[in-house]
């Protein structure tokens, strides 16, 4: 089942509506991966919230969509992994180490637009 | 006191979209068991590992999930077995980080902190079983 994934502003919000297969995750990668050239975003934003597992090849496969859209240039949040997720998650020995997380969409929107803002500031 | 097996599900694992099935009947019917909901998370989530670990190692097998009892203990067992190329080296197996496939290595030796029993047998050319245990606190 495909992710539906929508732009706001220079944001791709990708909105996971129910348990995804492996395919369905690889396909999300695809996708994120040829949309953010497409639409010159800056931000992307995955919502976990409708998931109750996150598995080894789930997280790898997350991790993977932040560092490949990183290298074309848009910053990934993932947003509303939910507590008994977490919990499996760490006891299972699973890390998103580096990725930026948020605990729903708007703190993850609020974030991109932080981090935004600081890179211009920088420059 | 033997363990008393009562109602189960067998999920018949072939590609990813039955990892998916299996995590989920196995959810529903460890539900009735009468376990919190942040454990019929981490049920789950050892379903999956075990069950992704039939898909990219022996192709197809089978999860059977199955209610238990033991005197007042009530539970939930998972047997994943798989009639695949099977382990040499089960010790590395269970080591965290060791991977023959694509994956974090991170599957079995995950799923055994995940349950409250795990056990592991195979034979080189014959497939593995892995048969884990779930108590409810």
């Amino acid at each position: 089942m495909a992710v539906p994934i929508l732009k706001q502003r220079h944001h791709l919000i990708a909105s996971i509506q129910s348990a995804l297969s492996d395919q369905d995750l690889l396909g999300l990668r695809d996708d994120l991966a040829r949309l953010v050239g497409q639409h010159r975003a800056l931000g992307v934003i995955i919502d976990v919230t409708a998931l109750d597992v996150l598995d080894s090849f789930a997280t790898r496969t997350l991790r993977a969509i932040a560092y490949m859209t990183k290298l074309r240039g848009a910053e990934t949040v993932i947003v509303g992994i939910q507590p008994d997720v977490a919990l499996a998650m760490v006891q299972l020995g699973l890390t998103l180490e580096d990725v930026l997380t948020a605990l729903d969409l708007e703190e993850g929107l609020a974030l991109l637009d932080q981090r935004l803002e600081e890179s211009h500031g920088s420059q | 006191m033997a363990v008393n097996r009562d109602s189960h599900v067998q999920v018949r694992i072939q590609n990813s979209a039955d990892i998916v099935a299996a995590r989920q009947q196995g959810r529903a019917l460890a539900s009735q068991a009468g376990f919190s909901h942040s454990n019929l998370t981490i049920i789950a989530t050892a379903i999956s590992e075990v069950a992704r670990n039939i898909v990219e190692y022996a192709k197809e097998g089978e999860v059977i999930i199955t209610l238990i009892t033991d005197a007042s203990k009530r539970g939930v067992e998972i047997v994943a077995s798989d009639a695949g190329p099977g382990i040499a080296d089960l010790t590395s197996v269970m080591r965290d980080g060791f991977s023959t496939g694509k994956g974090l290595g991170i599957g079995l030796p995950g799923a055994r902190r995940l349950m409250d029993e795990f056990a592991i047998a195979s034979a080189v050319g014959s497939g593995t079983v892995v048969t884990m245990k779930k108590w409810v606190a």
